[in-house]
């Protein structure tokens, strides 16, 4: 039983995969280029160590997203307002990192729970909404993702928090003094973030949550049966906040790799995406830490070897539509998988229509 | 003229018969009530008149004509309607819309001719005292009104038969009276209603004949006027009853569960629980009879703190329902076997072992402080697949995996473990063979002797007469009596359930 | 779970329903502002909320968010949410200045339209018949849609004269000015007198230099609404929104309704995109939707899920895009009516004893005379968000009384009961 389960598991991400670079292949015959040379071409660059160095910090970030993203799924929640937490995490750790002067640990840690708390507050907006007037999670953090934007954009200005240095284009916050910020691994000519240990951190703290403790049990039972659940003593509701406020504050750390190990200050040059990113390695990853780091690799990957693509007169944006088209066929494929799972069990049972059952119990025999 | 004649339809499902050798003749412009309990068939049989189910055997005739119904359209075709107990309406449309929806008449095919429709309406709602205004919006109206645009929804379609599935166990008395008087309206105009039903006193007070229906079979035929209550009520539960199997029970005076006055009313205001006392005492078994949807399932839900009494209250082993949590509840020793096995007592993608925790996460031995003792759940699972005799491959598989008899013995293991103080069980045996019902009757017997009070809700009487010491009876959302199952009368039982007595 | 709040906010949305029911009363009430606005133009000297730049402007800029919310609407009121109206609008921006490029704006605007169409109809195939997660399948097209729209700009824009983030220039459509009427209302605008002639400049604005295509896509509106409410098609993809088991059970195939209704809804963000490519502007440039199927989104909220309310809802946004692009003192200005206007309305109903609306109001202008003095301008981007933040307004305040079809987003699969 658990066999056929693994290779059901693992049949839909590959299969999925496979088609993707199928399509991608065709494209790019189309083109005139040569497909085997451009993968090549791909992944020599992709590992060339200096290359490793930035794709792994980037994967940093998408782990978080990936995570914040699976916490929310295991509640049947689809947080879309990734965005404006990781945001609203960025920016506020930046700020109060810059406007306090601690011990060097302290500091860094002081950052990081400002980070999870704006975040978590942000993400809370949609989360009362929900349990409270029952509004959609998707079209409310939508919204809340725009006016984090803007709400920032506006807290930028110089005479708030923003200020712009000589020889800057850009709006940027203070900087974080030294105290405050998180050192690197040099490495490979490159500099890896050691918010990378963190960031595992966080994704084990999360498995072990979900798996081993009280609270995660119940998290996960709300997920699959809001009523067991209720029936079983849970407060399903309160559940449902809780969840998003804590998927919130991680995506409150997604832009914190960066912020303490490279740039020490929050600008408008942070990068956006973020939310689609992160839901879409949460479901190539199955919702597991291993599966989500795989994938945020894997995302990091491609978006660091497109430009490769360019050298042969393929605009690299390709790499998107394939970015797209995977998510697309993995939940494709899921879908059917659970559809062809459901009726081989149907058949094993017997479909027999409950109401018939509820008869005189001594007519009933039960039949395997 | 006899507008149906039904002789000898039969339809099996695999281990169990919804009907057997089912006759039955509905004349012309008359108001026809089935009746029977729970299980009698009478569901199937309206399925298989309006099409939806195929008979193994027999014949109907409809309008003098042998008819083959494929499908709910050919019964329409034919002028066979069905209003169905739960409506099919949308609120954020008009009356008109929902009646016209999928038969709107139209000009070119594409639009619809509203005004055309909206007289044709008024008219059948004139000629039937319908009293439903076209242009109201749905969500607006009561559900007795509701209930009238669904029978506009089969008369607009042409039905001359109109098959009413238990069309008063939404209503209130006012609405039950003006339901009434609507149906008299349609018969005078020479339609024919098919009433299924359970409440005697509708039936007697409504119908012109009365073909009565127990373990999928028609017993007999009556008319009112040559029959009564307790006619029918005996004749719907049968001629004996089941013989009680426990002995003398150690009850304790002091009352665990004490249900005093309450009532329970839904957002749409309709009161589904009035003013019920009922009290449980440790070492006994109290049966709750009554047919399905009298109430029993809030009076569970009630007792466990899943909704609110409106008023009265609800305490149980010292605690006040209305202050305390579910979890509370749970955690002071009351285990609940809920009806709805899938949905609300397992998590059906989630493996047996996590399923044990289920209902028990929040104390030892299933949780230590913060974290969740898996060992525990493995251990205790294994424990209760070898004593309740668990057909499963593991431990380790969904409970989706196992077929239902296997996965409620499941769950009751689960809950009779940890020796509970007070056991709800909402139809613990249903749909389990015969071997397991033994088993499962077994332990709840034990935990019984051992002390605990156990309100065992059932539709089956065979298992309430088996295991109470004493049955409570459910209707309309009230006790209506309490027996003593070794000296209750079948008459007095079917009575009871059936709203006809009050003792 | 229903904090007491509720009854509160249900009485004011409640009496705002009444209020605004009347036709008398409306005139009322909009003869009512535009004195107000007049009253303020004259004391400040922002002339331009009311003048037929502005108006003109609102216009424009209102269209492809009309097209966006009206694309949303066919979608959710079939049931399904359409998440990737962003996705279909870059279609149409795209395809509208490739192929007006090639063939002339005409045939720009069918091949958006082609392709809108193809786009919503992939979107309603996974979504319908496949089963996958609405948001999914909207937020994977806009992702692909947008990578699609760079990849092909790439390749066809540079070797014709543009380069990958901008197009060729395309050929615009011809404008026209209603006669008689336009003139008419210039003239009086010209008059300067106090009330007549803002109206008159508001008007003006809108009869002149108008696209063919403005026109032919408003005319798209009151399309709606009438097969929406007046034919056979409408009346059941309204039930497959409301009540799809409902509507299977008395003979209608949801699966084929949903369908044509999500390709439609396609069809419009596409022509939105294409009014953005060969009307508003005449190339496609990358980033040019920005946003706007998002606020398209919003305003099917915001107008409750009817065509009226999505046109009051896009003239609104889009008056508010168009006075940021203009003078700064308007927003001000904007903010003085809406404090004068309030002020007004707390004293009506404080007169009818109305204490809890009374004060909401006497509230609301309270802070607009506090943003007044204290604040110099409104940030840009706070005008920018202004749509999104409105909407969410809507949400928490209003969210009992807004009627969204029952069934919007939930999964529906055939022979379900």
């Amino acid at each position: 039983m658990t066999k056929s389960r693994v290779f059901w598991a693992v049949v839909a991400p590959t299969a999925a995969i496979f088609t993707s670079l199928l399509f991608t292949y065709i494209i790019l015959k189309i083109r005139g280029v040569d497909p085997i040379e451009m993968f090549r071409l791909m992944i020599s660059y992709g590992f060339d160590p200096r290359n490793l160095v930035s794709e792994l910090n980037q994967t940093v970030a998408y782990y978080m997203a990936g995570v914040a993203a699976a916490i929310g799924f295991k509640m049947l929640l689809f947080n879309i307002g990734i965005d404006g937490q990781y945001r609203m995490g960025a920016f506020f750790g930046a700020v109060v990192g810059a406007a306090v002067s601690l011990p060097p640990i302290l500091h860094v840690l002081v950052i990081i729970l400002t980070a999870m708390l704006a975040g978590g507050a942000w993400a809370a907006i949609a989360g009362y909404l929900k349990v409270r007037r029952g509004v959609s999670e998707v079209i409310s953090n939508i919204m809340l993702n725009f006016i984090a934007a803007a709400l920032i954009a506006f807290l930028l200005s110089p005479s708030i928090f923003g200020i712009l240095p000589e020889g800057t284009q850009v709006l940027q916050t203070r900087s974080i003094p030294a105290s405050g910020r998180m050192p690197t691994i040099k490495a490979f000519d490159g500099e890896i973030y050691t918010f990378l240990f963190l960031a595992i951190f966080v994704g084990v703290s999360y498995w072990i949550m979900l798996n081993k403790t009280v609270f995660g049990f119940n998290l996960r039972a709300t997920g699959l049966s809001f009523r067991a659940a209720r029936s079983s003593g849970v407060n399903a509701p309160g559940m449902i906040f809780v969840t998003t406020v804590l998927s919130g504050a991680i995506a409150g750390l997604v832009g914190i790799g960066t912020l303490l190990s490279d740039t020490h200050n929050y600008s408008m040059a942070f990068p956006s995406g973020y939310a689609f990113t992160g839901l879409a390695l949460a479901l190539l990853g199955r919702n597991h830490p291993v599966g989500i780091f795989f994938a945020a690799f894997l995302w990091s990957f491609l978006e660091r070897t497109a430009p490769v693509l360019e050298f042969e007169g393929v605009p690299p944006e390709i790499i998107i539509v394939l970015q797209g088209t995977i998510v697309l066929s993995i939940v494709v494929a899921y879908e059917l998988v659970s559809r062809i799972n459901l009726r081989q069990q149907q058949r094993a049972v017997g479909s027999v229509s409950a109401e018939v059952i509820d008869k005189d119990s001594k007519s009933v025999k039960e039949t395997k | 003229m006899n507008v149906l004649e039904i002789s000898g339809v039969e339809k099996k499902y695999p281990g169990v018969v919804a009907n057997q050798d089912v006759s039955l003749q509905v004349r012309q412009a008359s108001i026809h009530a089935i009746i029977g309990e729970n299980g009698a068939g009478k569901s199937t049989l309206m399925k298989i008149l309006y099409g939806l189910i195929k008979p193994d055997a027999g014949s109907i005739r409809a309008f003098g004509n042998e008819v083959n119904l494929k499908s709910p359209q050919d019964a329409i075709a034919l002028g066979i309607g069905m209003v169905h107990q739960h409506f099919k309406l949308a609120d954020n449309a008009t009356v008109l819309e929902n009646v016209i929806l999928g038969s709107e008449p139209t000009r070119f095919g594409f639009l619809v001719k509203y005004d055309e429709a909206r007289e044709k309406l008024k008219e059948i709602s004139k000629n039937y005292g319908l009293e439903i205004d076209p242009d109201e919006s749905l969500a607006n109206l009561g559900v007795g009104e509701r209930q009238r645009v669904e029978i506009a929804k089969v008369l607009f379609r042409g039905a001359k038969i109109l098959i009413l599935d238990e069309p008063t166990a939404v209503l209130v008395p006012q609405e039950v009276a003006e339901l009434f008087a609507n149906l008299r309206e349609l018969v005078k105009k020479g339609l024919t209603i098919l009433f299924i039903s359970h409440k005697l006193d509708e039936v007697l007070s409504i119908a012109d004949d009365i073909t009565i229906m127990r373990r999928g079979k028609t017993v007999a035929s009556r008319k009112p006027s040559n029959t009564s209550k307790k006619e029918l009520a005996e004749l719907m539960v049968g001629g004996e009853l089941p013989k009680p199997k426990v002995g003398a029970a150690k009850i304790s005076s002091s009352s665990i569960l004490n249900i005093k006055e309450a009532s329970y009313s839904r957002l749409d205001k309709r009161e589904i629980l009035n003013k019920v006392n009922l009290e449980l005492h440790g070492g006994e078994i109290l049966g709750l009879a009554g047919v399905e949807g009298n109430g029993q399932s809030e009076l569970v839900e009630l007792i466990m703190g899943l909704i609110q009494p409106s008023s009265g209250s609800v305490e149980i082993l010292g605690m006040n329902v209305a202050s305390h949590l579910t979890k509370d509840i749970r955690n002071a020793g009351v285990a609940y076997i809920p009806q709805d096995r899938q949905r609300d007592g397992l998590l059906m993608t989630a493996p047996l072992w996590e399923n044990r925790i289920l209902g028990h996460q929040f104390n030892s031995p299933m949780a230590k402080s913060i974290w969740v003792n898996k060992s525990a759940a493995v251990e205790g699972s294994k424990s209760i697949v070898a004593e309740f005799d668990v057909r499963t491959p593991g431990i380790s598989v969904l409970a989706s995996a196992l077929s239902g008899g296997n996965q409620q013995k499941f769950i009751v293991g689960r809950e009779l473990s940890g020796d509970p103080k007070i056991i709800v069980a909402a139809q613990p045996t249903r749909g389990v063979d015969v071997g397991a019902q033994a088993i499962i009757w077994d332990h709840l017997v034990q935990a019984r002797s051992k002390g605990a009070g156990i309100l065992l809700v059932s539709a089956d009487l065979e298992e309430l007469f088996s295991l109470s010491d004493r049955i409570a009876v459910i209707y309309n959302g009230s006790i209506v009596s309490i027996l003593n199952p070794r000296e209750t009368s079948p008459e007095q039982l079917g009575l009871a359930m059936t709203g006809a007595s009050k003792s | 779970m229903k904090s007491t709040d509720t009854k509160s906010t249900n009485k004011l949305a409640m009496r705002a329903k009444v209020f605004f029911r009347s036709p008398a009363r409306i005139t009322l009430f909009i003869a009512g502002i535009f004195f107000i606005i007049s009253f303020v133009e004259l004391l400040t000297g922002a002339t331009d909320i009311s003048s037929p730049g502005t108006s003109g402007a609102t216009l424009r800029l209102a269209t492809p968010l009309l097209m966006a919310g009206i694309g949303g609407l066919w979608a959710e009121r079939a049931g399904v949410i359409n998440i990737g109206l962003e996705g279909m609008m870059i279609v149409g921006t795209w395809t509208a200045a490739w192929f007006g490029y090639l063939h002339g704006p005409y045939v720009g605007i069918l091949a958006a339209a082609v392709f809108g169409l193809a786009s919503g109809l992939f979107h309603a195939i996974l979504t319908v018949k496949i089963g996958i997660d609405q948001a999914v399948s909207g937020l994977a097209i806009n992702l692909i849609a947008a990578g699609a729209a760079r990849y092909l700009s790439g390749i066809f824009f540079p070797p014709v004269g543009g380069d990958r983030t901008v197009s060729p220039p395309v050929e615009s459509m011809p404008k026209f000015s209603i006669p008689f009427v336009a003139p008419f209302f210039k003239s009086i605008d010209e008059k300067e007198i106090f009330l007549v002639s803002n109206v008159s400049g508001l008007i003006y604005g809108v009869t002149t230099d108008l696209s063919v295509m403005t026109v032919a896509l408003l005319l798209l509106v009151p399309l709606t609404s009438w097969i929406l409410w007046r034919s056979k098609f409408g009346l059941r993809m309204r039930f497959c929104g409301e009540n799809p088991m409902a509507a299977e059970s008395l003979g209608i195939n949801v699966y084929r309704t949903r369908y044509i209704a999500i390709s439609i809804s396609g069809m419009f963000a596409s022509l939105g995109g294409a009014y953005l490519a060969i009307v508003a502007s005449s190339v496609y440039r990358e980033g040019q939707t920005g946003g706007r199927g998002f606020i398209g989104l919003a305003t099917v909220i915001f107008g409750n899920w009817r065509p009226s309310g999505v046109f009051a809802g896009s003239i609104l946004f889009g008056f508010t895009d168009a006075l940021r692009l203009r003078q700064s003192e308007s927003v001000m200005a904007l903010i003085m009516i809406v404090g004068i206007a309030s002020l007004l309305l707390a004293i009506f109903y404080s007169v009818s004893r109305n204490w809890r609306l009374g004060g909401t109001y006497f509230g609301m202008a309270l802070f607009a005379l506090w943003v007044n003095q204290r604040v110099e301008v409104i940030p840009q981007e706070f005008v920018t968000a202004f749509p999104y933040f409105a909407t969410l307004i809507v949400l928490t305040l209003l969210a009992q009384r807004l009627t969204p079809p029952a069934m919007v987003g939930l999964p529906f699969k055939r022979g379900s009961e």
